[in-house]
């Protein structure tokens, strides 16, 4: 058998919202480097290579990260089964269905509250069995967690 | 309720054991122990005599604490769940509904059964660790009535109307008897012999380090000092003329024999009347153990959700194993869980698998014949064990050539090392579905077989690293309540993979796939 991806995308706005996380350390990277070019006297090959470095990584963390990261996170909810996809360099599909499911949680951090976006968290028995939906819509998310709280108020056992 | 029924399960708010008065002090005195002891060795020369005094009082404010979390702590069971106050300004009620309670275990230090105490620990099926309930302090015939009671309660509610009816005129610790003589069966119990297997497994490391510990602590209080001490300095003289080669190896033969000797006395302080037995009746397993501190573990057997069967290295050279259950409602520190659940300590590996069989109530689970994951995963342990092999044989051949050229022939030993890991630890690679459980077998130094039952199955995850993706491998992490909660099943092809998650969580797959 073979799985195919999850159907959904997260929202687009995902991938603005990567770059400027990544974005805000980069640029205090870069600051203190240009503020210690400027201050120091001495100005070693090397210290100019490192500010080349650090800026190509930004760049890389800022164009190509957020990319790769929305090309592979997505999420599907099927009647009876959660399913979703994340990850860059190591990627994972989790699955857990949903009479499994403990407890729907959204988060919202001060920047995600910025791009409108939430994180909802689907925890179940196992600690180690959370499955995480990222960066999705805030009209999205309320209405996943409403869905899933509903199937899961009906069902009784947990498998714990 | 009736009085008898009350002494077990008090409904109205209630005190700990006025004996637990007494535990705290001495057992402060213990730990005060090896400074007096210290002090005794090395006489008042070298210490002043304020230290003394500071210790004291370090002693004296933990027995106060102890006496005012006594005096703080009480404790109650209503008809749905169990419940526990303490603390004297912030005060903290921690409840545990009765039809949650998945283990009891009832331990007893010397001191505790001493002054005939026990401390039980109410294991529920609360994902958080501070939800533990600990009622330290019951008197022994409490603790046991109360381990009887918790656990079989709400069968005996299932089973049928009488719960209200049950005649009260019999004690519950007389009810308790009778249930152990009626409906025990006994499963394996230690057979001395075992205490062979000992040198080889952990408790032998344990214990060495404990006694290692408290050494150093004792001469430490009374003031030792290496470049003073005559004895070492006649020893380092004495060395310097047999020669530095024969006092090494003389030192590593009676640092092994301290240890093999330190491993015994482990094995025999942990395991000695070690019991394991199923009560039918109540539908639990109760495991018994321990020379001087007493263990007792009853656990659920509905919600024994595996087994876990650990070859580690040596162990498995003598062909010897230990068995855990795979259980949830265990609390506490990774080792302290790995007590609790151990199921046979390190015996003959025959004997930890018959168990399984009994435990599982499967028959052969462990003798199926398991599926190799192949030639990827295969590559996949040599380039790592290689890698490190490479990068160590480099470091110790460095080394070897400053000292002399002929030693870079040491080089080989990890690369030779490496080699012998890489190899055991493909060998040891394989899964198998069977009716009610997935079979997984991994490691090579902690070679473990898991036993998981596939109705406990929470959810999986299909998880593939940059690499494994190149070679069309994945690793499947299935996710549980119990035991760790996550276990692996390295290197898979890919496609076996997703055949293992839909067998695993049947009918739940079929909307995904392509």
């Amino acid at each position: 058998m073979d799985l195919r991806e999850p159907a959904n995308r997260v929202s687009p706005r995902a991938r603005a919202y990567w770059a400027v996380e990544s974005g805000i350390g980069w640029v205090v990277l870069i600051v203190v480097q240009v503020v210690l070019l400027v201050v120091l006297d001495a100005r070693p090959w090397w210290q100019w290579g490192l500010l080349a470095l650090t800026v190509v990584l930004a760049l890389v963390g800022l164009l190509l990260v957020p990319a790769w990261r929305y090309r592979v996170h997505r999420w599907e909810v099927s009647p009876t089964a959660v399913y979703t996809q994340r990850g860059w360099v190591t990627q994972e599909r989790r699955i857990a269905p949903i009479t499994r499911v403990q407890t729907v949680d959204t988060e919202r951090g001060p920047l995600a509250q910025l791009f409108k976006l939430s994180t909802v968290t689907v925890t179940t028995a196992s600690s180690e069995g959370a499955l995480k939906i990222e960066c999705l819509d805030q009209d999205v998310a309320a209405r996943l967690v409403q869905d899933l709280t509903v199937v899961t108020d009906r069902t009784e056992d947990d498998a714990t | 309720m009736t009085e008898l029924e009350d002494a077990v399960r008090p409904s109205q708010w209630q005190r700990l054991s006025t004996r637990m008065l007494l535990v705290h002090p001495v057992k402060e005195l213990l730990r005060f122990l090896p400074a007096v002891a210290g002090l005794l060795v090395a006489g008042t020369t070298r210490g002043n005599g304020q230290q003394w005094w500071w210790g004291l009082v370090g002693a004296v404010v933990p027995i106060l604490l102890g006496m005012l979390r006594w005096y703080t702590t009480r404790y109650r069971f209503t008809d749905a769940q169990v419940q526990l106050r303490h603390g004297l300004i912030s005060r903290t009620t921690l409840t545990a509904p009765m039809d949650r309670v998945r283990t009891v275990d009832v331990t007893a230090s010397p001191l505790h059964r001493l002054l005939g105490l026990a401390e039980v620990r109410i294991g529920t099926a609360a994902a958080a660790d501070e939800h533990q309930l600990t009622l330290d302090g019951l008197t022994t015939e409490q603790a046991a009535a109360l381990r009887q009671d918790l656990l079989h309660r709400h069968r005996e509610q299932t089973a049928g109307p009488a719960v209200g009816a049950t005649p009260t005129g019999a004690a519950p610790a007389d009810q308790a008897a009778a249930y152990e003589a009626t409906s025990e069966e006994e499963i394996v119990r230690l057979d001395p012999r075992w205490i062979r297997f000992a040198p080889f497994g952990p408790s032998g490391v344990i214990a060495a380090a404990a006694i290692v510990g408290v050494g150093f602590q004792i001469l430490n209080e009374a003031g030792f000092d290496p470049d003073e001490n005559s004895a070492v300095q006649g020893g380092l003289d004495q060395a310097q003329r047999v020669g530095v080669w024969i006092a090494v190896l003389l030192l590593a033969i009676a640092a092994l024999v301290l240890i093999v000797l330190l491993s015994l006395g482990g094995y025999v302080l942990l395991y000695w009347g070690f019991r394991l037995t199923r009560h039918a009746a109540g539908g639990t397993l109760h495991v018994a153990r321990g020379l001087l501190t007493t263990r007792a573990t009853t656990l659920e057997e509905r919600r024994i959700r595996g087994v876990e069967l650990q070859e580690p290295l040596p162990l498995r050279s003598v062909s010897g194993a230990r068995l855990t259950a795979i259980t949830t409602g265990l609390k506490g520190r990774d080792e302290d869980k790995a007590l609790s659940s151990l199921l046979v300590p390190p015996a003959p590996s025959a004997v930890a698998k018959g168990v399984a069989d009994r435990v599982l109530a499967a028959a052969g689970t462990l003798a199926v014949p398991l599926r190799p994951h192949g030639r990827a995963a295969t590559r996949r342990r040599w380039t790592r064990a290689l890698v490190g092999g490479v990068v160590l044989a480099v470091v110790v051949g460095g080394i070897g050539a400053l000292v002399h050229p002929v030693l870079v022939a040491f080089a080989l030993v990890p690369l030779v090392g490496a080699a012998l890991l890489a190899a055991d630890r493909a060998r040891a690679l394989g899964h198998a579905l069977t009716d009610r459980y997935l079979v997984s077998r991994s490691g090579s130094v902690l070679r473990a077989t898991h036993v998981l039952e596939r109705s406990g199955v929470i959810g999986v995850t299909v998880r593939r690293s940059f690499f494994q993706r190149r070679m069309g491998v994945a690793t499947l992490t299935v996710a549980t309540a119990a035991g760790r909660q996550r276990y692996h099943v390295v290197d898979v092809r890919l496609q076996d993979s997703t055949d293992l998650a839909a067998a695993l969580l049947p009918g739940h797959l079929e909307a995904f796939r392509r």
